[in-house]
């Protein structure tokens, strides 16, 4: 049953088949079986989930009218706050902490029934590619145990690619959901910014972040997109507009006539040949289902990690400036005649891993006297560029396409000492966020050298959201037939299934 | 070729409020040295005819009516904190006054 | 060695910078919906968003810019076409962020100016201060300290927070340099944050309390030798209480710095703080190593951007300017121009504007309030408009001594009895069984038996001797326990004894 995918449970529990109460215990069975290897998650509310499922359960039961994806459960990022639920980010700094309100992602949720299995790994403030920054120990790739998840929402993509969860909710600042997809054979999408409402997501770098759906496969994330998405009045930067229609757009997956632009330099080198080969052949399905590949150029995107480690850390500098122990979280030092300061410096030494304090550091002198327009200002200049070249592209196509990232899943700890190394696992999917715009990463196959998955970008203009899902749907059945099977049957069975 | 000193980032840990031990210190004045020269890069481009885009949409005026809603109860005002005395936060003595 | 101030005038020209803050009345805080009501049980009026907990996102209330706009149209500053919100970063356990929501580089409002008018040795003369900018941020929490000193920061053993006010929306107005005033600064900074205060009061913007804190002036004071164009080190006197202060502040940083200049030391550039007890400052923090906020765009917000229509409609909503408004009374009621800043100075203008409005006679309504009213306010050391009386209160007392019904004696029983808080003026006659005694006969009574009672003195008056006649109207007042009509005694009184008033 856990095989399923979402749209395929909630189809069961309509026909009454199973119920909600079956299908979440079942996913806390697997998540008390594998997690011990995987790490996916941070906490698991058992009780919670089989009460709302029980909840949703008695809805139905009564006749009432339920949205499509009610009584299916799903894992969320702990970047998010759910009322009562402790909300870590990662971070010791938040260790106990249980928020006393649900973010609008939660919300939004509750109001379609979803059951909430617990929170996801990930690293510390979402900053990382790996969820190796993780306070509380790194989340293993599913596909190899030795391996990274991506990250940050590794907790998130893993908890699909294991079974624990069929739906999972992340969060992408210059990729969080997209390379965890990637590199775990699932499907992730970062909706366009304001999309999907920030309130109750805890900031990292509050022009960049968005929340999107996770699933394993598109017409599931288009479910969950829809299920989350839409105005809310508690951002103000939430778009006040109607929801692109992505369901209807996953159900038609058709591309006749599409241009799908062709990034020039989100290729080539730099890129591992396998994930070049599964790319090339992807272009080859979607022509053969009908779309026009054309080539686009994005010359500004070189330039485009070197803003985003401008900005992100600026923004965050700012962000985590809250985390002082003054009202909530880790207080370290508080002995007899210490000061507030001092009580301050040492909580945030103790509560921030490496690479939190490195951003901070990093943003902090980013936005100093002096520097500002050296750095951060210039970083902004970059963006504007980068929206140019976007701009300029979509003129000549519907989407733009380009793998996801440039390799498969490394090792853990391979590149955990080398900052720079490792922010290039971002180098293609950053551009979207400076930008904006959309994007979607769904599973293209396996490196034929390393037999790992590799993930294939789809990037929509911004609040056009669906051409994302009807690229995406059009690839995705393409594959299918192809492969006979989701690509997900290949993965190891892990401990207890 | 950009560069942060050992003292440059001593004086970032204490205007970020981070404690640091002198190894931290050092080594962290070493991957700047590094970083820098990476995000230094924006430069090359960022001419001054350029306009700043400091956000993704072109979103302006944004307002919510002025109408009170309710808060949080004390107590899940209070529910994180650390110390708390007479319904407020307690927090260790405040130096210096703003 | 001590300078007096008309050596320090004499050597020295003032130049002042002056931040006011001022608390905006919105129902809601900036940034949330949280209540900005003053004096609710600690941390009962917070939020995630003012409380900063993780995920919270600001949203801005329309009605405090809408203030914010208003206030720079009064102060004839332009609006920005385009204005944003920026980030002011420093730790401080008061603000929850540990950045305040500010405006750094594009505020919404600038270059405007405020004309005032004092009193000089060649009369009455205009001062123009200029506006630099009219910006929006958010106020702090509320710290309170406890062990070693109890209320000072320094010897506390730690602290306690409540976050009510945090969020609470602060308009923040800075003038441009103001310089030329001479030996009249101090009287200049008090009367420029007067009229603030009143252009303020009249848009209805905010409660303009400078001891509950709604109004709080900053005073940058420096000093440079006459004829010198260099400007000298510059101190900030923080959190003016009232307009008294401002004056004594602004005075005292004047001495203080001559007498440093004087003796060749320099002035330190810090946070001075104003104590109300002896007038002088103390240091506080040093500004010498200039603190880096590190301002940038608030990402959490979107840019504001007024169109014309919205920015005139707002203009076309604005009273009439309080300095031509007071014109405009003093004309109508004809009152000399002391009376007039009689009233403005126990600031009862507005009041006795109320009173006349419901009918009273100017001279009468402004006599009540700047006398009986304003010495019972005065012993009670609490400001006249926290007084349980009202301009309809003191209307209908007035009317009530017009129709003869109250003698004045009688009048000033009903106040007090008002402000004791036993009611209306009605209410208040009708229990203490307050009225003006007309009845003849009665008063005949108490004549007689006042004369019987001092048989030599109404023999005096019987002789000629009209003035004696005070201490048999004593008498009779006493007997009727006041509420007779003195006048209606003296006449019966007199006609008694044969006698009659030429």
């Amino acid at each position: 049953m856990i095989r399923s995918n979402a749209s395929e449970m909630a189809a069961k529990l309509v026909a009454g088949e199973t119920t909600s109460v079956a299908l979440t215990a079942a996913h806390l069975d697997r998540i008390r079986a594998v997690d011990v290897d995987v790490h996916a998650f941070l906490h698991v509310d058992s009780e919670g989930a089989l009460a709302q499922a029980a909840a949703v359960d008695a809805k139905r039961a009564k006749g009432e009218k339920l949205s499509p994806l009610a009584g299916v459960p799903l894992a969320l990022k702990d970047v998010l706050t759910q009322k009562g639920i402790p909300t870590t980010c990662g971070s010791k700094i938040l260790a106990g902490w249980r928020p006393p309100y649900d973010s609008s992602v939660v919300a939004n949720l509750k109001r379609n029934d979803i059951v909430i299995l617990g929170k996801t790994n990930m690293d510390e403030f979402a900053m990382g590619s790996s969820t190796e920054n993780s306070a509380f120990g790194p989340t293993h790739n599913p596909w190899d145990l030795t391996r990274i998840p991506g990250g940050s929402g590794g907790g998130s993509s893993a908890a699909l690619a294991a079974f624990q969860a069929p739906l999972a909710i992340g969060t992408d600042t210059g990729g969080s959901i997209r390379q965890p997809a990637a590199v775990t054979g699932t499907v992730g999408v970062k909706p366009t910014y304001g999309g999907v409402s920030r309130f109750g997501l805890v900031a990292f770098s509050s022009s960049l972040d968005q929340a999107g759906p996770c699933a394993r496969t598109v017409l599931d994330a288009a479910l969950l997109h829809e299920a989350i998405a839409g105005y809310d009045p508690k951002d103000s930067t939430s778009i006040n507009a109607p929801v692109p229609a992505v369901v209807a757009a996953a159900k038609s997956g058709n591309v006749k006539g599409m241009k799908i632009g062709v990034v020039k330099e989100l290729n080539g080198d730099g890129y591992q040949s396998g994930v070049r080969t599964r790319f090339e052949e992807s272009l080859e399905l979607l022509a053969g289902a009908g779309a026009e590949i054309v080539q686009v150029s994005a010359p500004n995107f070189e330039y485009a990690l070197a803003a985003y480690y401008l900005i992100a850390p600026s923004e965050c500098s700012s962000n985590l400036a809250r985390f002082d122990a003054m009202r909530y979280g880790l207080r370290v030092g508080d002995i007899d005649g210490a000061s507030a300061e001092s009580v301050m410096n040492l909580t945030r030494e103790a509560g921030f891993g490496r690479e939190v304090k490195r951003r901070i550091i990093l943003g902090t002198y980013a936005l100093s006297s002096g520097y500002y327009d050296a750095y951060y200002g210039s970083a902004q200049k970059v963006r504007t560029l980068i929206t140019q070249d976007f701009n300029k592209a979509f003129a000549r196509c519907d989407v733009m396409v380009s793998p996801t990232c440039p390799t498969t899943a490394f090792k853990i700890g391979e590149k955990s000492n080398d900052p720079i190394a490792m922010y290039l696992n971002d180098i293609a999917t950053i551009p979207v966020n400076m930008a904006g715009i959309g994007g979607m990463s769904l599973p293209a196959g396996l490196a034929p050298e390393d037999g790992l998955p590799v993930g294939f970008q789809i990037m929509a203009p911004a609040m056009q959201d669906q051409r994302m899902y009807l690229v995406g749907a059009a690839l995705e059945a393409a594959l299918l037939s192809k492969w006979g099977a989701p690509l997900l049957s290949q993965a190891p069975a892990l401990a207890g299934s | 070729m950009s560069s942060l000193s050992r003292d440059d980032v001593a004086n970032l840990a204490r205007l970020a409020r981070i404690e640091m031990s002198e190894e931290e210190l050092i080594s962290l004045s070493n991957e700047f040295t590094v970083i820098l020269d990476a995000v230094a890069r924006v430069q090359e481009v960022a001419a001054a005819d350029v306009e700043p885009t400091s956000h993704p949409l072109p979103l302006r005026n944004v307002f919510r009516p002025d109408v009170v809603v309710p808060s949080l109860t004390t107590k899940e005002a209070l529910s994180g904190a650390p110390a708390q005395e007479e319904s407020r936060f307690r927090v260790p003595q405040i130096l210096g006054e703003e | 060695m001590a300078i007096s101030y008309d050596e320090v005038v004499a050597q020295y020209e003032p130049v002042l910078g002056l931040e006011v803050h001022v608390e905006l009345n919105t129902d809601s805080k900036m940034f949330c919906g949280c209540s900005t009501v003053f004096g609710g049980d600690p941390n009962t009026q917070t939020c995630p968003v003012c409380l900063a907990l993780p995920g919270a996102l600001p949203t801005v209330n329309e009605k405090a810019i809408e203030s914010t706009i208003k206030i720079g149209l009064a102060l004839n500053c332009s609006i920005a076409p385009f204005s944003r919100f920026a980030r002011k970063n420093y730790f401080y356990p008061d603000m929850p962020k540990n950045f305040q929501i500010s405006q750094y580089d594009e505020p919404i409002c600038v270059n405007g100016y405020v004309d005032i008018e004092i009193e000089t040795d060649e009369g009455a003369k205009l001062f123009r201060i200029e506006i630099e900018r009219v910006h929006m941020e958010e106020d702090t929490g509320k710290s309170l300290h406890v062990g070693g000193t109890t209320g000072r920061i320094h010897g506390a053993e730690y602290s306690l927070l409540d976050y009510n006010r945090a969020g609470i929306p602060l308009v923040e107005i800075v003038t441009k340099i103001v310089s030329g005033t001479g030996k009249y600064a101090p009287e200049v900074a008090k009367a420029y944050v007067a009229e603030l205060r009143d252009i303020l009061r009249s848009l209805g913007v905010s409660d303009v309390k400078m001891e509950q804190g709604s109004l709080r002036c900053d005073a940058n004071v420096s000093l440079r030798l006459i004829g010198s164009e260099k400007l000298g080190t510059r101190s900030e006197t923080k959190n003016v209480n009232s307009l008294r202060s401002v004056e004594r502040a602004v005075r005292g940083e004047m001495i203080r710095h001559a007498e440093l200049l004087n003796k060749g030391e320099r002035v330190v550039q810090e946070t001075r703080h104003f104590q109300e007890d002896s007038g002088l400052t103390r240091s506080g923090r040093s500004k010498e190593q200039a603190e880096d906020y590190r301002y940038f765009p608030e990402p959490d917000l979107v840019p504001i951007a007024p169109d014309a229509a919205w920015i005139e409609d707002l203009r076309a909503s604005l009273p009439e300017r309080p300095s031509i408004h007071r014109k405009r009374l003093q004309e109508a009621w004809a009152v000399p121009a002391n009376e007039m800043a009689a009233m403005i100075n126990a600031d009862v203008l507005e009041i006795v504007e109320a009173t006349v409005a419901l009918g009273a006679d100017p001279a009468k309504a402004r006599s009540w309030w700047l006398g009986e009213i304003s010495r019972i306010a005065n012993d009670k050391d609490v400001a006249i408009a926290a007084l349980a009386i009202t301009p309809t209160d003191v209307a209908q007392i007035v009317a009530l001594v017009t129709a003869g019904e109250l003698t004045d004696k009688l009048a000033r029983q009903v106040i007090e009895g008002v402000i004791a808080g036993e009611g209306d003026p009605a209410t208040v006659i009708a229990a203490r069984g307050i009225k003006v005694v007309n009845d003849d006969g009665a008063l005949m009574a108490a004549i007689e038996k006042a004369c019987a009672a001092a048989p030599q003195i109404a023999q005096k008056i019987r002789d000629g001797h009209i003035p004696a006649a005070g201490a048999l109207i004593g008498a009779v007042m006493k007997e009727t326990a006041g509420q007779a009509d003195a006048a209606r005694v003296r006449t019966l009184l007199l006609s008694h004894l044969g006698q009659s008033d030429s």
